[in-house]
């Protein structure tokens, strides 16, 4: 048998952060029926492949308070943060003004940026150019308990 | 060649920084485990003239006078943005050497020299923006000049290029022996008694010289100062060979009972640290000290040696064989400064030579120590342990002031008030 045809090797890449168990099927019966299952194995579901594109820039954080309730985060609600993402408009970032963490959304308008909550009761706060603001990271994805 | 040096500025405090904005714009220092000494520094504590290494308070006016924020250690954090920052500079350049857990080296051979700024350039943005760790980097045709590089990066823009010649001659005539890689106090005393004093004129010291008073070590320094290459990049770093845990107890110790505990600590430790690389040892040593400058007190310092019959990683067989070997040298009567658990004969838990005798249950125990494992990660070190390691600690590590592993931990992730 000669190798000709390349095409047909694959490779799988490995997630480099998270080592997940393969599964081991063995089989002990070794007179009986193989398992029709076991041509077809497959790698257990990893959510880490789901909600984190860059894991060295990827951090999570908690949330305490109501002012984010319209845009669907909830107290108690775990974050997952992108530091490498870039943020437009409309983004809704982690930010740190004045030496406090915030999760607003991100808006300019007439040249000047924002911080807007989504519960209405709340006022946009506008960015000074003496205040200390730094945009922290991106929030790609919000985890909420159903239950 | 071309080497880069990327080097983290004030590593474990920008850890601190990067979850804890209040210590932005501030002094900052970070101290050694038990709160001792300092090991980092802000740049405002630079400027206030506190020194590395110095112990904590020494000056406590100072402290409090310029409201210095004073951390002990987060090791669990420090390590994670490590990995971070690593990941992110092997993402950005071909060949990296992990050199230390702020440094690392890597090859920039291949890129044309026009190219070099902006490629140094983004890879600074890009590390800075990923982790919120601000790095210096240097550049030059040697590790031990890419070295150098860097030191002057670090009291500039953060980035330098060294490779013109006259330039590299007026940096290293400027440069103190003893900020040269390799160069101590004992070789830097050695060097300035013979009257070379800047890197400049061990560059162009006789090379008999520097072999007769440096050895072959001198030597390579030299070559590489002089634009030759004799250290290349270590790629491929192999598993530790030795893994030891010890810590110097707060106070002297006589208690066999004590010391159980704390050798049952440090067993746990080096267990823990051989799951984390997939790794087993079978040889287990135990050593135990007074201490030496106690002159007035009896004089005592031992190591054991146990072998196991099957290479392990589990607490259990571990802590076993180090309270095993601790018995076999401790002797009453002696104030004990440091107790320490040392494991060797590391093998890849893949080729583990099994003993025809051996009555483990080792599939029983992988799976406890799998679940083990899991909780500590989940709730914090050592929330469950093996019961010798007892429910008291006066050896335990006095942290007072240390921050959350927000990174590693679920309880300890920041939490926004929103």
């Amino acid at each position: 048998m000669r190798y000709r045809d390349k095409k047909e090797l694959q490779f799988h890449p490995i997630s480099k952060y998270k080592s997940f168990e393969i599964p081991l099927m063995s089989s002990t019966v070794a007179a009986g029926f193989p398992s029709p299952a076991e041509d077809h194995l497959d790698l257990p579901i990893d959510l880490n492949e789901y909600l984190v594109k860059h894991p060295a820039a990827t951090f999570y954080v908690r949330v305490q308070g109501e002012s984010m309730d319209d845009a669907g985060i909830h107290p108690g609600d775990l974050l997952i943060v992108d530091r490498s993402e870039p943020y437009v408009t409309a983004s809704i970032v982690l930010a740190v003004l004045d030496g406090e963490f915030t999760v607003k959304k991100l808006m300019k308008k007439n040249g000047s940026l924002y911080l807007i909550s989504s519960n209405l009761s709340y006022k946009p706060i506008k960015i000074e150019v003496e205040s200390d603001f730094k945009v922290w990271g991106v929030v790609t994805y919000i985890i909420h308990r159903a239950l | 060649m071309m080497f880069a040096l990327v080097d983290c500025n004030n590593f474990y405090v920008s850890c601190e920084r990067v979850f804890n904005p209040h210590l932005n714009n501030r002094p900052v220092v970070v101290l050694s485990n038990n709160d001792g000494c300092v090991i980092a520094r802000s740049n405002e504590s630079k400027s206030l003239g506190i020194l590395m290494g110095e112990p904590a308070f020494k000056n406590k006016k100072l402290y409090e006078k310029y409201n210095v924020a004073t951390l002990s250690s987060n090791f669990a954090l420090y390590g994670d943005m490590s990995q971070r920052v690593m990941s992110v500079i092997s993402q950005n350049s071909p060949a990296l050497e992990i050199y230390s857990i702020d440094e690392a080296f890597i090859d920039l051979s291949g890129i044309r020299y026009e190219k070099l700024l902006p490629k140094l350039i983004q890879l600074k943005i890009v590390v800075e923006r990923w982790t919120g760790i601000p790095v210096s980097i240097g550049a030059a045709r040697t590790k031990t000049l890419s070295k150098v590089a860097n030191y002057k990066a670090k009291r500039s823009s953060g980035i330098k290029i060294l490779t013109d010649p006259s330039d590299i001659n007026s940096v290293l005539n400027k440069l103190k022996v003893r900020d040269l890689w390799g160069v101590g106090r004992r070789l830097e005393i050695i060097l300035n008694n013979h009257g070379i004093n800047n890197a400049l004129e061990l560059r162009e010291q006789k090379q008999e010289w520097i072999r007769k008073h440096m050895t072959v070590v001198g030597e390579r320094l030299q070559t590489e100062l002089k634009g030759n290459v004799c250290y290349q990049l270590q790629i491929n770093p192999a598993n530790k060979k030795q893994i030891c845990t010890s810590r110097s107890f707060g106070h002297l110790v006589k208690e066999l009972s004590k010391l159980e505990q704390a050798t049952s600590m440090y067993a746990t430790r080096c267990a823990e640290k051989l799951r984390q690389q997939n790794s087993c040892a079978s040889v287990i040593r135990v050593f135990l000290h007074t201490n030496p400058f106690r002159k007035q007190l009896p004089q005592y310092r031992n190591i054991s040696f146990i072998k196991l019959p099957v290479s392990s990683n589990s607490t259990l067989q571990i802590a076993k064989a180090a309270l095993l070997g601790l018995k076999t040298i401790f002797k009453a009567g002696y104030s004990y400064q440091k107790v320490g658990v040392i494991v060797e004969d590391i093998v890849s838990n893949k080729n583990i030579q099994a003993n025809l005798f051996d009555v483990q249950n080792h599939k029983k125990e992988r799976a406890l120590m799998i679940a083990m494992d899991e909780v500590n990660h989940l709730n914090g070190q050592d929330t469950v342990k093996v019961a010798t390691q007892g429910f008291l600690r006066p050896w335990k590590m006095r942290q007072k002031n240390i921050s959350p592993c927000y990174t590693t931990r679920w309880n300890d992730f920041i939490t926004v008030q929103l």
